[in-house]
């Protein structure tokens, strides 16, 4: 198994790079929905690759957090999205596969992914 | 119905940190010989009274104001039992809750355990302030993961950064493999 010397060394390359990150704000909130109904539908792997997604593209500004029931189960996995000055996206029946486009295409890009969205979906 | 065991523990375990838990401990022990997986959840959260925990495995009580349902509890008893086992909880009022459910190691309903180390790190991700001990035994091989000691040689980083978080994962990975590839 892995060892403790191995997390300090993981500390100190971190402890270099958050100095550049305090800089940066999360100003877009990545909300994913974690009650029973969520996790049942397969939230978990959804919400794990928003958080790789995201780290692997070094994205600073992004904050990936989980809430209770969005409301509508048979929708789920349901994701929302909500930038500064936009309208809250609400993404559902999501998988992981899904998710890159999703960062890319959102998060980077601006664009919507609308086909994902609930209003697609409805 | 949870396709994982580790998603059952996932869903109990964020009701630990839903009643203020500081300290949530997991155990999972396999004994091959007497044919049993043991799970435990416990924390130092708010319990419960008599009256509540008697409700808790109804499907119909919940807690919530925005539904009238409240499947994981129920979810995860009928796990256990629909494999022969059981399913147990203590609480006290301030003191904090205790979860345990045994289960037909091998038997043919018994769901697989699935990705442990997912389900330990989404509970860590959004609350890197609450401490988590995972036990993990399949007969005289084990491990645990204790998220103080963690806390002690990160010196302020927190557990929820996305490094850390896949260190733990692959740290529990491992320890699992040690024991023969899990249950």
């Amino acid at each position: 198994m892995k060892s403790i010397a191995e997390l300090k060394a993981l500390r100190d390359q971190m402890q270099a790079k958050m100095n550049v990150r305090d800089s940066e704000d999360g100003s877009i909130r990545v909300v994913v929905g974690m009650a029973t109904c969520g996790i049942a539908a397969g939230a978990r792997p959804v919400l794990n690759a928003f958080v790789e997604e995201i780290n692997k593209r070094g994205l600073k500004n992004v904050t990936v957090t989980q809430t209770g029931c969005l409301g509508v189960c048979r929708l789920e996995p349901m994701v929302e999205v909500m930038m500064p000055g936009e309208e809250k996206v609400t993404y559902v029946k999501l998988t992981a596969e899904m998710v890159p486009t999703i960062v890319a295409s959102h998060l980077v890009n601006k664009q919507v992914v609308k086909e994902y969205t609930i209003g697609a979906a409805e | 119905m949870m396709p994982e065991l580790s998603l059952n523990i996932l869903d109990v375990a964020k009701n630990s940190v839903t009643a203020g838990a500081t300290l949530i401990q997991i155990g999972v022990t396999a004994d091959t010989a007497a044919d049993q997986l043991k799970i435990s959840i416990t924390d130092n959260g708010c319990g419960m009274d008599e009256q509540t925990v008697r409700r808790v495995t109804d499907p119909f009580y919940t807690t919530r104001t925005t539904r009238k349902v409240g499947l994981g509890v129920p979810f995860f008893k009928m796990a256990a039992e629909m494999t022969g086992g059981s399913f147990a909880i203590d609480s006290r009022p301030g003191e904090g809750t205790a979860v345990r459910a045994v289960f037909g190691l091998r038997h043919i309903d018994r769901m697989p355990m699935g990705d442990l180390a997912a389900s330990f790190c989404t509970l860590l991700q959004p609350n890197p302030e609450v401490d988590f001990v995972l036990t993990y035994a399949v007969d005289d091989h084990g491990f645990t993961i204790d998220t103080r000691e963690y806390r002690a040689v990160l010196e302020g980083l927190s557990l929820g950064e996305p490094e850390v978080l896949a260190f733990i994962a692959e740290q529990i990975r491992e320890g699992m493999r040690e024991c023969g590839g899990g249950v």
